[in-house]
């Protein structure tokens, strides 16, 4: 990863000193094993700090929301096809970017990782695709392949589709991976069964919205769970208040999600909140034949219509 | 010092007997965590655990919290007119207690047992709650407890402290409700003296076992505009994503909402806990809002644990090293060096001499 | 241990539609148990929660003079959720109200001292109040000069126009009313905004003289310069803000500036603390 590092570095003061752009946004290194932090760079000093390791694995499209003025952003598969949908969505022009594509061999599940371990784990180094985990009285070194989170472990887009310059060689796509085979077990209960398995899955939700804020898609200026006149859903534990939140961010990202893992990563609580919007991209694939942010000249399937769409309430 | 000493047994059947007294909660795990849970018959806590996810300040104050009782039927005497809910049936004992989260109860209560209010709620199950801590022997990278006013082994906030010496356990009783609590476990026991040495080796390596630390000996003698017009907030704030994470996780937050619920012909006002990091906290009727952007919000967070707390009681910062907020926060907002960046922060020349922790 | 949360059951006696536009609404309001006036006791410039089951809570300044009893007033601008439902509540419906909050204007320092009292729009509320304590036979003489400089969009966005015209017929108190603009021929006071009227019609500053100020961010802002060149002290300038709140009683959180809480160390605070405060209001 440390060619990755150095290639981003070299681009990214290439670009502040010229002049492209006012600002590169990528990650610098954590306080934390497994934690990098999003950062900008606007000096050829800041951008130093940038780095590149199976950490990165929040979503950076997210931060350029409405943004003024010309940046760099760094890029790997899943942010750059939510760069896409920003740009379709208007919230940000192509051409105030300059992206840096990140070909990606997938990030570390960090959950996955310290339930590994009883106690806590104090450094986690990587070579090639060796991870090693050391503690306090233990040191192990595992695959990556084993240790990837769980979007990254089905993702077929590791290349950025959208890039102005890549930081490294295109990397061979994940073929024969089942990207929705987490959701067969779900998909075969009972509703009464769905109903427990979700009870279960939400019931440590604080409603911190971690969720909902790390991802690129939930730039509402209001959140429907925030607005008070009507108000929609009840703000405290209650579990159907919670379910709603859950269920309608969902949908609001159906067509849209790009499965980049932020919202799970984020969830302080650890809880899979993919299963929703895994779902969603299942269906969006088999009815419109579509996955989210591959095309700058594609709109989502749920926001067009077409004179000949199959379904008769629309006419 | 009196101590009692307890074998593994005996401190289960205390347990045991204390649940006739007090309802019992202690750490259990849940999923891949330990968290705070009220033990079933039986039931008994769970002891290996560095500290539970979420702190235990939901035992005294619920994330969400039934204050009244309305009808809003025309035809009832009592139409439209608020109704009290007890919150405490019965005295509670909270076994496991970090010193860390035990601290945090006499920071909060600060707030809500005032000299010109008591927030009944809060004040009723704080009184009716023995605190059971249990020493720290193993302490996690994220913990500077001991630069936030306590330490592995700090008694403030507690009416027992249990130290743990591989199966035997010492209980120290510090206030008059743990030493009944010690008699309702039905701990008798004193332990020889040479124990008291060996406790105290034990709290010396517990001590050195905490790594990181911050400085906050300088944030008294700046003045609250001087840092809050600090330069570094904006930039320090740029990855934060406005969750509620810090807050919640946070034992020492104490913001809350207060809402109505309404079904059919009677309702509920309750509150729940609310979050400086939400745009709404702030957001007036007209529109307006006096912290309209992230970084604004950002940095009250960190002015109220670690300056306007500071300067408003004179009692330290609000803040007591648990080191959640480190942990959990998504994007690696890092309490510890921005408290480095306050504390350090030169108003004259505008720069701050220490830039981590 | 008392229940701070726990409003006093009210019964709505009385609304008045006080401006043309009927966004602003005088509610008088009567205690349900006659006891809890008494515990009631309030002085001008505090506020109240009024209570609204089902709907929630909402800061009100107390609009009605301690000098008056029997009832308390709170004039009401409709703009949220629990403002609208309030407005379209009826004579002898039953509600809550929680108080008195907050600190009131500092009368004992004012005692004595020339007063000069500048409101814009609907924040006059607590400024009735105010006026309506020290024209009180009992009170005048503790009090100098009074001066009123009250300004609104038009005359019919003026509040309490009775007592206006009641007042400006007086002799121990001079009434400066105005308003930004109107067709009306028959307007018999100013025309003009409020900086202006107060550099025209103000008393200079001296440490005999205290200001109290009340109305929009626009005309605080305005206004501000005009009492400096004046030579009014930021000691003798004293505001009382408005900030999102809940509790009302300094526990909830959400409404401090720096260390303070508007609802509890405030709302009134003399220009000299806010220049010390964040600008988050």
């Amino acid at each position: 990863m440390t060619d990755y590092t150095d290639k981003i570095k070299e681009i990214a003061k290439r670009v502040l000193t010229e002049g492209k752009v006012e600002m590169v946004i990528g990650f610098r290194k954590g306080t934390l094993p497994m934690m990098n932090q999003p950062h900008y760079a606007t000096s050829a000093e800041s951008a130093n700090e940038l780095i590149w390791d199976s950490n990165c694995s929040l979503n950076l499209a997210n931060y350029l929301t409405d943004k003024k003025g010309k940046i760099g952003i760094v890029a790997k598969g899943c942010d750059s096809r939510n760069i896409v949908t920003h740009v379709i969505e208007n919230k940000i022009k192509r051409d105030q970017l300059y992206i840096i594509g990140v070909p990606c061999t997938g990030m570390l599940d960090h959950y996955k990782i310290n339930s590994m371990f009883d106690s806590e784990i104090l450094k986690v180094e990587e070579s090639g695709d060796k991870i090693t985990i050391t503690g306090n009285g233990f040191s192990e070194t595992k695959s990556k392949q084993e240790l990837l989170a769980e979007n990254c472990a089905v993702c077929t887009h590791r290349n950025p589709v959208e890039y102005d310059e890549l930081a490294g060689d295109l990397v061979e796509e994940q073929k024969d991976v089942d990207q929705y085979a987490s959701l067969t077990k779900v998909e075969s209960m009972s509703a009464d069964e769905k109903w427990n398995y979700f009870e279960d899955l939400l019931s440590s939700c604080i409603r911190c919205y971690a969720c909902r804020n790390a991802c690129p898609l939930c730039y509402c200026p209001t959140c429907f769970v925030d607005e008070s006149r009507p108000q929609w859903v009840g703000k405290s534990q209650d579990p159907t208040d919670v379910k709603t939140f859950h269920l309608l961010r969902a949908y609001h990202c159906a067509g849209r999600c790009t499965d980049c893992g932020a919202c799970e990563r984020a969830c302080p609580m650890g809880i899979k909140v993919r299963e929703f919007t895994k779902k969603l991209n299942k269906d969006c694939l088999e009815l419109y034949g579509w996955e989210a942010g591959l095309s700058l000249d594609e709109r989502p399937p749920l926001d067009t219509f077409k004179t000949d769409d199959p379904d008769e309430f629309i006419k | 010092m009196k101590l009692i000493k307890i074998d593994r047994q005996s401190l289960n059947d205390g347990i045991e007997k204390a649940k006739s007294a007090y309802r019992v909660f202690g750490p259990v795990k849940e999923k891949n965590d330990h968290e705070f849970k009220l033990l079933e018959k039986s039931e008994m806590p769970d002891l290996d655990f560095q500290n539970t996810r979420l702190s235990p300040k939901s035992i005294i104050y619920p994330q969400s919290q039934v204050m009244f009782t309305y009808s809003l039927d025309e035809s009832k005497d009592d139409w439209r007119i608020m109704k009290e809910v007890e919150n405490v049936k019965s005295p509670m004992a909270i076994f496991g207690v970090r010193p860390c989260d035990a601290l945090a109860f006499p920071i909060v209560r600060r707030n809500f047992d005032t000299p010109d209010y008591q927030d009944t709620y809060w004040v009723k199950a704080y009184e009716a709650t023995t605190f059971v801590g249990l020493a720290c022997i193993d302490a996690c990278g994220t913990c500077f407890c001991t630069s936030a006013g306590t330490g592995p082994f700090g008694e403030e906030g507690l009416d027992v402290l249990i130290i743990a010496d591989g199966d035997d356990f010492y209980a120290k009783p510090i206030t008059a409700k743990g030493e009944s609590f010690i008699q309702t476990a039905g701990w008798t026991v004193e332990a020889e003296s040479s124990v008291a040495s060996k406790i105290d080796q034990l709290k010396t390596a517990a001590e050195s076992s905490i790594t990181s630390s911050v400085s906050t000996d300088k944030l008294k003698n700046k003045t609250i505009l001087e840092l809050y017009d600090a330069p570094f907030w904006e930039k320090e704030a740029f990855s934060c994503i406005n969750c509620g994470t810090c807050t919640y996780v946070c034992p020492t937050c104490w913001c809350f909402d207060v809402q109505d619920e309404t079904h059919g012909k009677s309702g509920i006002r309750m509150r729940n806990w609310d979050s400086c990091m939400f745009p709404l906290f702030t957001h007036h009727a007209s529109g307006h809002n006096p912290r309209n952007v992230k970084y604004e919000r950002l940095r009250q967070r960190f002015m109220h644990k670690l300056k306007y707390y500071v300067d408003k009681y004179d009692n330290g910062i609000q803040c007591v090293g648990c080191g959640r907020c480190i942990r959990l926060c998504p994007v690696n907002i890092d309490i510890r060096s921005i408290c480095n960046k306050m504390n350090s922060f030169d108003a004259k020349n505008n720069v701050c001499e220490a830039t981590s922790s | 241990m008392q229940n701070p949360y726990l409003p006093y059951p009210v019964r709505i006696d009385e609304i008045i539609t006080e401006t043309e536009d009927k966004s602003l609404k005088t509610f008088k309001f009567v205690f349900l148990n006659p006891a809890d006036e008494e515990k009631f006791a309030y002085e001008s410039g505090q506020f109240g929660e009024l209570s609204i089951p089902g709907m929630g809570e909402i800061p009100i300044g107390i609009a009605s003079s301690p000098m008056e009893k029997g009832f308390i007033k709170f004039t009401v601008f409709k703009t949220g959720k629990v403002t609208s439902y309030l407005h379209a509540m009826k004579v002898g419906d039953i509600m809550g109200i929680r108080g008195p909050l907050g600190k009131p204007y500092p009368w004992e320092t004012l005692e004595g001292k020339n007063i000069i009292i500048i409101g814009g729009g609907f924040a006059f509320t607590t400024l009735r109040s105010s006026i309506i304590s020290m024209l009180d036979p009992d009170n005048r003489s503790k009090f100098k000069d009074i001066h009123v400089i009250y300004g609104a969009r038009s005359p019919g966005m003026l509040l309490y126009k009775d007592e206006l015209s009641a007042w400006a017929e007086r002799d121990d108190i001079n009434m400066h009313i105005t308003i930004d603009g109107t067709d009306d021929p028959d307007w018999k006071y100013l025309t003009g905004f409020v900086p202006t009227i107060t550099e025209q019609k103000a008393p200079p500053g001296n440490e005999d003289t205290y200001a109290i100020v009340c109305g929009p961010p626009i005309m605080i802002k305005f206004t501000q310069p005009v009492l400096d060149n004046l030579g009014y002290s930021h000691d003798n300038i004293i505001m009382s803000l408005e900030n999102r709140m809940k509790c009302g009683i300094g526990i909830c959180g959400r409404c401090n500036i720096g260390k303070d809480f508007v609802c509890k160390d405030g709302p009134v605070f003399t220009l000299s603390q806010l220049n010390n405060m964040p600008k988050e209001y």
